[in-house]
């Protein structure tokens, strides 16, 4: 190769460099190890971490069970290694994983459109507002509080850099769900969206009905969010939202320190021309044969450029086939069955505390410390191999006196009666 | 192939005056590069193009949709817009078949009839389009 090169030996490539910018002393680096002993180390390491620990943390990431077929199916090369697979000619496989992705969330939500994912809930969400503000020709948008905070700041982002003013409106003291008489009192005519969550922050169902009403008589449309994809599988899917943003991590995705996740947009067919994200359509090739083809792409900015509806021009694809996979395999019954077990061991560890809020609440909700230290209550439970809830105070310092806990399937029942212990 | 008593524009809109009565389409020329025509958005500033909005001349008037491409189209006249072609939304595919009769964009009162002067010729827009290749 070096006559190939043209030089007579590896140094005369660098031959070129000035010598004042040359290294004279080998690079600061251990020597090299051996395979095994590379592999040791890692699992000492992981060894540290809390493996196995009882974990009731939920608020916005949750621990569910990832059945083993998942992993089996996203591991197949076609899927794992393949780089931005859209082309119809060579990508069918691929484009009909999208499809019947797109097709689930519209039969589990009620919507009649998806796109083919989102990077994650946060940034769904925050897209769905820019949608909104395309499609009302307005700016102002209407935030619950109660919306979960870390969205919240990014949906802040994106909007002061757009010039869309952003209103909070509050939360009901009593139940914990979102103050829709405040709603009403801050709404205008010059809003395009109000946005809510259901299951909110503090895991309490939501009126949408109500939101929706208040929004179109402004003129405005009704944004709602979501972080755990699991309530879909019992709730009633939000029919009168415009707009539908998610986040799919409860659907056999890793929590993996808060990503990659995979998100997800929703909306009404009369709005999809302003939806942002990928989508795949269905068509016949030139055989006659069903095929998958991406569709309506000028929405997308190798087309329409700085008037597209987004600078998102991919989708979350290994991963949402993971949440593919996942509604594949618990079907429609399943998923009701999953939802099912969440709500009761929820409803189960709630009955043993005491929970702050009133309102009806899905697998997570809020308890009062009274008076005592949520972290201290945390480390107490540490110390029993239990991974404890969120103290509040963080992001809502009306409530330091509170922590968000959350019960899932996974959720034992002798951590369940020792956190109730502890507490 | 470009009808001589239309006037045309080098962004291949092309306009038939009668009187102070305009109508206003793209060109065979246009719906030839787009490829097949699947949408047509009309729009005027943020709002949606509608009977009694005026326009002047040179401005969009919104875009039109391929499978492949999004192209503006502006007004070759100032005017009141009087009519929209509604069929376009139903069969954009018409835009393809028959660009400079059945797929007419829409219809307006012309506010200042002079400013045809400035638009093409058939002939001329036949030579512009001859060079643009």
């Amino acid at each position: 190769m070096l006559a190939a090169c043209g030089v007579e030996s590896a140094e005369d490539l660098f031959a070129h460099l000035p010598e004042a910018v040359r290294l004279k002393r080998p690079l600061d680096l251990p020597d090299g190890v051996s395979e095994y002993e590379i592999v040791d180390y890692f699992r000492r390491q992981g060894d540290r971490n809390a493996n196995g620990y009882a974990s009731f943390l939920g608020a916005g990431v949750y621990a569910h069970y990832r059945p083993v077929l998942v992993d089996t199916v996203v591991s197949r090369g076609e899927f794992l290694t393949s780089y931005t697979p859209y082309q119809a000619e060579i990508s069918q496989g691929t484009l009909t994983t999208i499809f019947e992705f797109q097709t689930m969330i519209c039969q589990l939500t009620g919507m009649d459109v998806a796109n083919a994912s989102m990077y994650d809930g946060s940034t769904a969400l925050a897209e769905a507002a820019l949608m909104a503000a395309r499609l009302t020709s307005k700016g102002g948008l209407l935030v619950a509080r109660t919306v979960h905070p870390e969205y919240q700041e990014v949906l802040q982002t994106y909007a002061k850099n757009q010039g869309m003013p952003i209103t909070e409106f509050g939360y009901d003291p009593g139940t914990g769900a979102a103050d829709l008489d405040d709603l009403e009192r801050k709404l205008n005519s010059l809003d395009a969206a109000v946005i809510l969550q259901s299951p909110n922050f503090f895991g309490v169902v939501e009126d949408v009905n109500r939101a929706a009403e208040l929004a179109h008589r402004r003129a405005a449309l009704l944004v709602m969010g979501f972080t755990e994809a699991v309530s879909l599988g019992i709730l009633q899917p939000p029919a009168e939202a415009d707009i539908l943003a998610g986040e799919l991590q409860s659907f056999a995705i890793s929590p993996s320190y808060g990503g990659p996740y995979a998100g997800i947009i929703a909306t009404r067919d009369r709005f999809v021309r302003q939806m942002p994200g990928r989508l795949v359509g269905e068509t016949t090739d030139t055989h006659g044969n069903r095929a998958f083809c991406l569709t309506l792409a000028t929405r997308e900015q190798h087309i329409r450029r700085e008037k597209a509806t987004s600078n998102i021009c991919t989708n979350q694809a290994l991963i949402a086939l993971m949440a593919t996979v996942f509604m594949s395999v618990y079907g429609k019954q399943g998923l009701r069955e999953l939802a099912e077990q969440n709500l009761a061991k929820a409803h189960y560890l709630a009955g043993k505390l005491t929970p702050r809020f009133s309102g009806p609440f899905f697998n997570e909700f809020v308890v009062s410390t009274n008076g005592r230290n949520p972290e201290e209550i945390n480390r107490a439970l540490l110390e029993r191999k239990i991974i404890g809830g969120l103290p509040l105070g963080r992001f809502y310092p009306e409530l330091s006196g509170a922590m968000l806990l959350c019960a899932t399937e996974m959720s034992r029942r002798e951590d369940m009666d020792a956190l109730a212990a502890i507490f | 192939m470009y009808p001589e008593n239309y006037r045309y524009t080098k962004e291949h809109e092309w306009v038939l005056v009668e009187g102070d009565a305009g109508t206003v389409g793209i060109t065979d020329h246009a719906q030839h590069e787009l490829g097949d025509i699947v949408y047509v958005d009309f729009k005027y500033g943020r709002d949606t193009l509608k009977a009694g909005q005026q326009v002047e001349q040179g401005k969009s008037i919104g875009s039109v949709e391929s499978v492949k491409a999004v192209s503006d189209i502006y007004s070759p006249v100032s005017g009141e817009i009087v009519e929209i072609n509604q069929s376009l939304a139903d069969t954009p595919e018409k835009l393809n078949a028959d660009p400079h009769g059945e797929a007419w964009l829409f219809k307006i009162r012309l506010s200042n009839p002079g400013e045809i002067a400035n638009l093409l010729s058939a002939a001329d827009y036949e030579a512009y389009i001859g060079a643009e290749k």
